[in-house]
């Protein structure tokens, strides 16, 4: 039973950091009043980046390098259209998932073609710890992952404190709630919020990369299948806060991970249910049933210079 | 009076001009595209070629870019409706996975009813959950101020995971293998009507929505006072509107008219309900209005030249092994470029308002 349980956890964390990484990055542009739900697709573009480039350069840190690049690079459309052109930020958002969705398949057809073996790369494997990981249960539920796990959370401590103690942190919340105040204080309203989507982008890139690299070992047409958007879910129900992400995070990998050992084990429980958790747990902490969410008062509007 | 005369000109020469750059967007997007192509090292006029027979080459074809046109329309208005009341619905795609469950359950549930009675109960159902589904969003949001864009997000994965529950248990089919229903009988089927294609019904539904849409917003009290509530609330709240019944009607409808997007992929093309059915065309629908710029007639378009592109890049993978993904990616920087070229051309008329302001007062 003990071994199940741990499973079960070690399973749930594991499910949780795709979301947890991206979220990390939303945290940021949402406090600064981007509405990002592109996610989907900066994840897309980070998986394939990561595989393509881990293949091409023999090195697994190499492709996650460009899973970031190429997070930016569309965090930086969605910079320039939502805030340089004052493009409705879901439009943007929508379309950089269609593009995105769409380049990944492309460059996936260009350098692996269709219906081939997927080629062996070199990926983040599980890290043993000597003493620790040995130790039995707790070891299995706290050190039995990849590097890039003890990363992103040594990360999110980083960015806790980033964001609540530091006078850029306050910047960024400050002109996601008023931009124009800010303003005549002399903080530049366009260029926090820039470096908050710019910021999103490369995390979002990062979790595809952590899907692809990190998690599997392959590349997959849909793989991200709705996390991006289970990201901006985490968010909002973590509060817009780094430690609150991935509680969040940890809730819906759990769903997640319960959704496996169903199917696994063949038991004949709609699952389904299950699976529904993180989404309707999002709502009622919208409706303020599961301590009340705030949404940044300027956000999604752009800030127009007078 | 002669500054009224140098107005139509200036107004005659920016809609001359943004017809222009909307132009120049388009083959700046398809430009990006052949440059793919040509790096995929193949030809850009093959890929032409067989979109072009792929969506207007035959009449099958023809029908193709139809009936793929059809749920694009209606998910484009499910978009268009909400933003002229102020509010951005990204829940189409649920809505379609609860339209199309409600519609193929009483498809499968109901017996005994004859042809057309029995579709036409399915298309009702169907927009109808549909319907409550996206009104859900607008109740939470006038109940409780809950974010719509989050909400409906939310809505679309407990809808597909709920119509997944169906489709695995209660409305299976025992013979197959796979978690799938079984044929909607004739009866309820949205009747494919020109032979050599597969035009059906629901392609009439969706136009009779297109027409409702433009009546209901244009032509109605109701509908000028959900635009009056998507341009300024507090206008609306001191005109004395509730903006609050606008809002969950808004959201109704737009429900709705993405459920018979669902009825029209179930009952119209697939006959079978199986797992995640919805080839994303909720997400494209908010492309297809913002490309449309909202209006009636740029949906019709918007929708047209998306169904040509979809049927046609089908054609274009099994001809030439370019992926469709390619052609999604084309579509998604038609949407940049568009919107992009719109801010340019507003700024330029902002710019010569001032100036025509400015000769005014001199």
């Amino acid at each position: 039973m003990a071994g199940f349980i741990s499973t079960f956890l070690a399973s749930a964390v594991r499910c949780a950091m795709p979301m947890f990484i991206a979220a990390l990055g939303l945290v940021f542009s949402e406090r600064a009043g981007i509405v990002n739900i592109g996610v989907e697709g900066m994840m897309i573009i980070g998986a394939i980046l990561a595989y393509a480039g881990s293949f091409l350069t023999g090195s697994k840190w190499l492709g996650l390098l460009f899973a970031g690049l190429g997070g930016m690079a569309f965090g930086l459309i969605l910079a320039f259209w939502a805030i340089t052109l004052r493009v409705n930020q879901t439009v943007v958002g929508a379309a950089i998932n269609i593009i995105g969705a769409g380049l990944a398949v492309t460059i996936n057809r260009m350098i692996f073609g269709v219906n081939t073996v997927a080629p062996k790369i070199n990926n983040f494997t599980q890290l043993h710890i000597p003493v620790l990981s040995d130790i039995p249960f707790i070891g299995h539920i706290l050190f039995s992952y990849n590097i890039l796990v003890y990363i992103a959370i040594a990360l999110m401590l980083v960015l806790h404190y980033v964001l609540f103690h530091t006078e850029l942190g306050l910047s960024v919340r400050a002109v996601g709630e008023n931009p124009r105040a800010c303003d005549t204080l002399g903080i530049n309203v366009n260029r926090v919020r820039y470096g908050a989507t710019l910021f999103g982008g490369l995390m979002a890139g990062l979790a595809g990369g952590y899907l692809s690299i990190g998690q599997l070992a392959v590349f997959v047409e849909d793989m991200t299948s709705g996390r991006g958007f289970i990201a901006i879910a985490a968010v909002v129900f973590g509060k817009r806060n780094p430690v609150g992400a991935l509680l969040a995070s940890l809730v819906f990998g759990a769903g997640e991970a319960v959704q496996y050992k169903l199917t696994a084990g063949n038991i004949d429980i709609p699952f389904q249910f299950a699976q529904m958790i993180p989404y309707v747990l999002t709502i009622l902490s919208l409706i303020g049933l599961v301590g009340k969410t705030e949404t940044p008062a300027a956000s999604g509007i752009p800030y127009v210079k007078e | 009076m002669p500054g009224s005369g140098k107005q139509a000109k200036t107004k005659l020469k920016q809609s001359l001009s943004s017809l222009l750059i909307g132009v120049v967007a388009l083959l700046l997007a398809l430009a990006c595209g052949c440059l793919i192509i040509m790096i995929m090292g193949k030809s850009p006029l093959a890929a032409f070629n067989a979109i072009y027979l792929g969506s207007i080459g035959s009449k099958a074809a023809i029908g193709e870019t139809i009936v793929k046109a059809a749920p694009l329309m209606l998910t484009a208005m499910a978009f268009a409706v909400t933003f002229k009341c102020g509010l951005l619905n990204i829940g189409a795609e649920g809505q379609i996975y609860m339209g199309g469950m409600a519609a193929m359950t009483v498809a499968q549930v109901v017996k005994g009813v004859p042809y057309p009675l029995h579709m036409i109960l399915c298309v009702i159902a169907g927009m109808l959950v549909g319907g409550i589904w996206g009104g859900i969003a607008g109740w939470l949001k006038v109940r409780f101020k809950a974010d719509e864009m989050i909400t409906t997000i939310m809505l679309n994965y407990i809808g597909l995971q709920f119509a997944n529950f169906m489709v695995t248990n209660v409305i299976r089919d025992p013979a197959a293998s796979l978690p799938q229903s079984a044929r909607a009988p004739e009866s309820a089927q949205l009747t494919q009507f020109i032979s050599g294609t597969r035009i059906h019904v629901g392609v009439i539904f969706a136009a009779i929505c297109l027409a409702f849409y433009y009546i209901f917003l244009w032509k109605t009290t109701a509908g000028y006072r959900t635009r009056v509530v998507g341009m300024n609330q507090h206008a609306a709240h001191f005109a004395g509107i509730n903006s609050k019944k606008h809002v969950v009607l808004a959201m109704f409808m737009a429900g709705a008219f993405s459920g018979l997007a669902g009825v029209c992929e179930i009952l119209g093309l697939q006959i079978r309900m199986l797992q995640s059915f919805s080839p994303g065309y909720g997400f494209d629908g908010i492309a297809v209005a913002m490309l449309g710029n909202n209006s009636p007639l740029g949906i019709l378009i918007s929708s047209l030249m998306f169904g040509a592109l979809k049927a046609g890049s089908n054609m274009m993978q099994i001809v030439t092994q370019i992926p469709t993904a390619t052609i999604s990616l084309v579509q998604g920087l038609v949407i940049l470029f568009v919107v992009a070229s719109r801010f340019l051309v507003d700024r330029a008329e902002k710019r010569g308002n001032k100036k025509l302001a400015k000769g005014g007062n001199r």
